[in-house]
């Protein structure tokens, strides 16, 4: 009776790991198809090689530098992940360690609300409040600046809260023989609960990147589009993801396998951080 | 060892009272803690003599909702006071948890770091504490080899002396120890408690235990717990030999020859 309940488990535990692993080898695998005209027509260098990003015009008179986006996608998740890393930890700390019951409660609670909030949101805000803002002091306004300011809203709650209950999972007992060894708190966090949640802390960081990577819309809405390398925080940049969104709606044939062809280095872009933070992690401690 | 002819007094409790969001686990209790003694606390499990140790270097504040009331003296002072210097009290008082609760660090830096964050600047001092300890222990031999491997790799045994070490690097006027050996396998256990009687005569222990042979071995002075309706009570204390021969209240007779508790 046991073992054939436990079969029946195993059996659908085994059939829900299948489709969720194959689902991402399919998407892959349906990106690689969609992709593979333009690589084959290009070949490799081209991506960075040709003049500018005109892509209209075939294998010919096309051209196809995605080099300017890569970069604005690169600079924009980087920007927002130096200024949301600190300050999360730093409100992840605050909910954990300084605020009183209730008010952590409280605050818990706000986050969450912001990680729920849409993405348009956050667009809209930045559209109408900080881009004339930013092009009040350095115009347009429209900004590598804006992007990272608002992916850095955007990636503060998931950071926050990962973290948050990366710190949360640090076994009591750390805690106790830290006050009974008459450490202060800032050194109980530092020497204690910060090593100790490390490797849920970076896999909380790594999150918060890949969503700065992957968010289109409300990067879209603040960045002003002009594909070009920026030279400074104040110029218009595009992004991979904005570029695909822009485009894909007209786009015709190998213009269409290009923009896959971003898709394509964006999933690239998250594996490597993946591989990364797999690479950090230390060796599982035994005992 | 030379244990003073007239026992002084290190920690003098008085009416102490202890509830957990109202509900009292411990019903005004008073003792005396002996100055370089070994006092053993022993009783039946949830008659409070856990709480009570937590409240001698006052850990039980990390409990929410627990209140004390009457007074806890180390040396005159009362540490129940707002006043108290948590950080100082703790240094003075250093407590050894049931399960081993090394910090998730080196072996080194479980010892060397709350040394630096007490002050201790030089690193050459440091160091000199860190071997002078884990000899103390018997450590040395064990780990010199291998100090900046991570404390989580040694075993239970290992991982209770290296918290005496580390508990003892700051120098404590008291010790107070949690049913230190009951999570260690027999020899382990054996090995921390020659530990624990090695000390006598140098720090002011007070230990929780749950084996009266240990309390046996170990106490110079001894407390019964017990626990009248959920609230803990001591129901006998004095000096070891005494309370052992000829024990006062039935109870203790009882749960000390082994037929009760």
């Amino acid at each position: 009776m046991r073992a054939a309940e436990d079969r029946l488990l195993l059996g659908c535990l085994r059939l829900a790991g299948a489709a969720a692993g194959s689902i991402v080898l399919l998407i892959v695998a349906y990106l690689l198809a969609e992709a593979l005209p333009a690589l084959q027509a290009l070949g490799p260098l081209r991506w960075i090689r040709d003049a500018s990003w005109h892509p209209a015009g075939g294998a010919g008179a096309g051209r196809f530098n995605l080099s300017p986006m890569l970069i604005g996608t690169a600079a924009a998740a980087t920007g927002a992940v130096l200024l949301a890393t600190p300050l999360s930890i730093a409100s992840a700390l605050f909910c954990r360690f300084y605020a009183p019951r209730r008010l952590g409660g409280g605050y818990r609670r706000l986050v969450q609300l912001l990680a729920g909030l849409p993405s348009v949101v956050f667009g809209f805000w930045g559209l109408v409040v900080l881009t004339p803002l930013i092009g009040r002091w350095q115009p347009p306004g429209q900004s590598l600046l804006a992007g990272i300011l608002i992916l850095t809203l955007m990636i503060l709650p998931t950071i926050s809260l990962l973290a948050e209950s990366a710190l949360a999972a640090v076994p009591r007992a750390y805690g106790q023989a830290a006050a009974a060894m008459g450490l202060t708190r800032w050194a109980t966090i530092r020497q204690v609960m910060l090593p100790a949640a490390i490797t849920g802390l970076s896999s909380a960081i790594l999150l918060g990147a890949a969503r700065a990577i992957g968010e289109t819309m409300a990067v879209l809405m603040v960045t002003g589009n002009v594909v070009r390398t920026p030279a400074s925080l104040l110029d218009p940049v595009r992004t991979l993801t904005a570029n695909i969104a822009l485009e894909l709606g007209y786009a015709l044939e190998l213009h269409r396998s290009a923009l896959f062809v971003s898709g394509l280095l964006l999933m690239g872009m998250v594996a490597l951080l993946v591989g990364i933070s797999e690479a950090l992690r230390p060796e599982e401690r035994h005992g | 060892m030379s244990l003073p002819l007239r026992p002084q007094p290190c920690l003098e409790v008085r009416q102490l009272s202890v509830s957990y969001d109202r509900r009292c686990v411990i019903d005004a209790v008073s003792t005396v803690m002996h100055r370089s003694r070994i006092t053993a606390i022993v009783g039946p499990s949830g008659c409070g003599k856990s709480t009570f140790l937590s409240c001698l270097n006052r850990l039980s504040d990390l409990t929410p909702g627990c209140r004390l009331s009457g007074s806890i003296r180390l040396d005159g002072d009362d540490i129940l006071s707002a006043r108290t210097d948590l950080i100082r009290l703790r240094r003075r008082v250093g407590a050894i948890a049931q399960r081993p609760n090394p910090f998730p660090l080196s072996i080194r830096r479980n010892i060397t770091m709350p040394l630096e964050h007490h002050g201790l600047r030089h690193r050459d001092r440091r160091e000199a504490v860190l071997e002078r300890v884990l000899r103390r222990v018997g450590l040395w031999r064990e780990v010199r080899g291998r100090l900046d491997q991570p404390a989580l790799a040694l075993s239970g045994g290992q991982q209770q002396r290296l918290c005496l070490a580390r508990a003892l690097a700051l120098e404590p006027e008291v010790l107070l120890l949690d049913e230190p050996c009951s999570a260690l396998d027999p020899v382990a256990s054996g090995v921390v408690e020659d530990l624990i009687a090695s000390l006598r005569g140098a720090t002011t222990q007070v230990i929780v235990t749950h084996n009266l042979a240990q309390a046996r071995r170990l106490a110079d002075d001894l407390i019964v717990f017990w626990t009248d309706e959920g609230r803990g009570t001591i129901v006998e204390q004095g000096p070891a030999d005494a309370v052992f021969t000829s024990p006062q209240s039935a109870i203790t007779a009882a749960y000390l020859s082994g037929s009760r508790g």
